[in-house]
């Protein structure tokens, strides 16, 4: 699978695993109130490397959902460091964090989140807006062409909520590549898709990062989708357990 | 477009019934606001062109001469002052030489007429029927200047009082007490004289004590009929700027040398009574448009709860929080600018409706149907009023929004 060659035409081809666009330092986070504070994160410290496809793996409730808002801006640790692009993030000002959040990082949440209001092609051109970067035409043009990488070109038009679980998602990974970002976190983008259009859709986000250097960190439970990435890492109970080449199948 | 008005009505658009809702509150406050002002306004306007075109905008009454040096009192409390230096001057019934005094009132800018007023009162006496009257010697020519006369002839017409040295215009409540009719004669009596007269045509102002008590007769008439050969009672001015009336009267003071009376002053009873009743009904709708803007903000902040989860989602991927601020600010502009112009549109239809009900109103002025006035301050102070409203109603939830952690939220809604 071929991935376009948009607007971003500075950074060059699969980079080594030089200096690691994405990493974060001794990262806590407690959850809840009073009684029922959970320590969900319990020093968390990772570099994930341009072109590289990381693979978060654990047992449900082990906290990766919440490792992977602190990564893309969305939540603020209680303690430790967020870089991106080598700059700390994590206490930095919500001006900055939103900059960033638009500009460098595209989220799939585990959840499909698309505005309702919105049709699909539109939910893909949100980010764009905001950016503003692109001609009103281009933005429609790219929306188009992301929406037909995930196998939805014919549904374009269609408003979110005429969508099925599964059409949903792979519009949530469309938009999540709409700014064209330099770190794609995805949780769980394969949960409701079927084999063919998760390894689709896998394939379209290990092709980003070999081709364009991206990071990409893909939460999954899915052995044969980790089996896919460069690298695999287990969590367990907000800890970083294993780190390595993912087992191959 | 910008895309924050784009998704702020997309947001709207999906509330149709909540936002409808909001949309007809500003509109009925905004129409009702409108209709009353356009109503109260109305009748007040009215009434001073009546004042203006029956006894003028000012009245150049008796001479007074200072014997001791006064104090230059302003004019708020007139008849206080003037008992309270009556033993300082000296007073001279009315105006001894109007020619004199005439022209120099005329040197003003704003005055545009003055008419030399000789009146005394008599009694109207028909072989069935008797009434005290008040009598006024005017030169038509003078008169019709500084009046709506003209205007007010319902009966008969001035070309046959002008041609009848004994001819007199009556007014029409007199004229039907009396049982007259154009062409008809009567007798007026003073103490010491009886004179014949002819009615040559019936006016009617409106105001009750004008039209039952007062008859108009030439001047030299009425001189010979009230042995006044000289002076006149008081003159009459009418002024191109009737607003700036309070200050040439004072000017007139004290140039003539004789009392002036500006139409606010003289009328300022009912005045008072018009602009307490603008004021009380425009807060009653105020508070209409208040109450609608309530609504607003229920559906604004019902906006904001339902959609925390995209408010979220917005902010994940780059929206800033003045970007979310503005998207609940512009839903209310557009529900400010489709409730301000429909509000428009039905003000302005209600106040012709109104102006088309029949009613029968006579004593202060005579109208048969609802006066209203058309005036753009009131379309803008509605806009101004829903507009001030609106934005309050919409900023509180709009800082809501944009307060809310993008982690948080969906942390929260995931489950
Ligand atoms: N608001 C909250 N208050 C207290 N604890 C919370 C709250 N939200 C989540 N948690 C807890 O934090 C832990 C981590 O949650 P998280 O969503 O990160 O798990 P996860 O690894 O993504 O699980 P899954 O695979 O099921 O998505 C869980 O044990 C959960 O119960
Ligand atoms: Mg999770």
């Amino acid at each position: 699978m071929n991935v376009e060659t948009n607007h971003r035409s500075d950074d060059g081809g699969p980079a080594a695993n030089a200096a690691p666009i994405l990493s974060c330092r001794g990262l806590h986070r407690h959850l809840g109130e009073g009684e029922g504070r959970v320590h969900v994160l319990r020093g968390i410290s990772l570099d994930i490397g341009a072109g590289t496809v990381c693979a978060v793996a654990g047992p449900s409730g082990c906290g990766k959902s919440t490792l992977l808002y602190a990564l893309g801006l969305l939540d603020r640790p209680d303690a430790g460091e967020v870089r991106i692009e080598g700059e700390n993030l994590a206490a930095a000002g919500d001006a900055v964090r939103t900059r960033t959040r638009n500009e460098s990082i595209g989220f799939v949440f585990q959840f499909h989140f698309l505005l309702p209001e919105f049709s699909a092609a539109e939910n893909v051109m949100l980010p764009m807006y905001r950016l503003g970067r692109l001609a009103p035409r281009d933005m429609r043009r790219r929306a188009g062409y992301l929406l037909e990488q995930v196998g939805l070109g014919a549904r374009q038009d269609r408003l979110a909520t005429r969508l099925s679980g599964g059409e949903q998602q792979r519009v949530a990974v469309a938009r999540a590549l709409a700014n064209d970002p330099s770190i794609v976190l995805a949780d769980e983008p394969t949960g409701n898709l079927d084999a063919h259009n998760a390894r689709a859709v896998v394939d379209l986000l290990v092709a980003l990062a070999r081709e364009r250097g991206r990071a990409v960190v893909i939460v999954t439970h899915n052995e044969e989708i980790a089996a896919r990435c460069d690298r695999r890492v287990s969590m367990l109970d907000g800890r970083l357990e294993a780190d390595g080449a993912p087992p191959a199948l | 477009m910008s895309p924050e008005f784009k998704i702020a009505f997309r947001f709207l658009v999906s509330k149709k019934r909540a936002m409808s809702m909001s949309l007809a509150g500003i509109a009925c406050g905004v129409a009702f606001f409108i209709l009353t002002q356009a109503q109260t306004s109305g009748f007040e306007r009215f009434y001073i062109d009546t004042i203006l075109g029956t006894t003028g905008a000012i009245q150049v009454h008796d001479r007074f001469q200072d014997t001791l040096r006064t104090m230059d009192a302003a004019g708020r409390e007139r008849s206080g002052f003037r008992i309270a230096h009556r033993e300082a001057r000296q007073y001279v019934e009315g105006v001894e030489e109007p020619a004199r005094v005439g022209a120099a009132i005329r040197e003003f800018t704003n005055v545009s007429g003055v008419s030399e007023v000789v009146s005394g009162s008599a009694r109207l006496r028909t072989p069935v029927r008797e009434r005290s009257v008040r009598v006024y010697g005017i030169r038509l020519e003078d008169h019709l200047a500084v009046t709506e006369l003209a205007r007010q002839i319902v009966r008969g017409d001035l070309p046959g009082f002008r041609g009848s040295p004994q001819g007199v215009l009556i007014g029409s409540e007199l004229a039907r007490r009396m049982q007259l009719q154009v062409g008809d004669s009567f007798e007026l009596d003073t103490p010491d004289q009886s004179r014949r007269y002819r009615v040559s045509a019936v006016y009617e102002t409106g105001v009750r004590d004008i039209d039952e008590a007062r008859i108009f007769l030439h001047l030299g008439e009425a001189r010979s009929l009230l042995r006044r050969p000289f002076g006149a009672s008081f003159l009459q001015v009418s002024l191109r700027d009737p607003g700036r009336a309070v200050q040439d009267a004072a000017r007139i003071e004290t140039v003539a040398g004789h009392f002036a009376y500006s139409w606010q002053e003289r009328e300022r009873a009912w005045i008072e009574v018009f602009r307490a009743l603008r004021v009380s009904s425009g807060l009653t709708v105020a508070t209409i448009i208040l109450i609608s803007g309530l609504g607003m903000f229920n559906m604004l902040a019902m906006i904001v709860m339902e959609k925390t989860r995209e408010i979220a989602i917005l902010r994940s991927m780059g929206y800033r929080r003045q970007d979310i601020r503005r998207i609940f600010l512009w839903q209310g502009a557009v529900v400010l600018a489709a409730g301000t112009i429909l509000g428009w549109l039905l003000g302005a239809l209600l106040t012709f409706g109104v102006s088309r009900i029949p009613i029968r109103i006579r004593g202060i002025f005579a109208t048969d149907y609802f006066v209203v006035n058309w005036a753009w301050s009131h379309y803008i102070v509605a806009f101004l009023i829903a507009a001030a409203v609106v934005f309050v109603a919409a900023w509180i939830p709009a800082r809501r929004a944009a307060r809310l952690e993008p982690g948080e939220v969906i942390r929260n809604s995931a489950a």
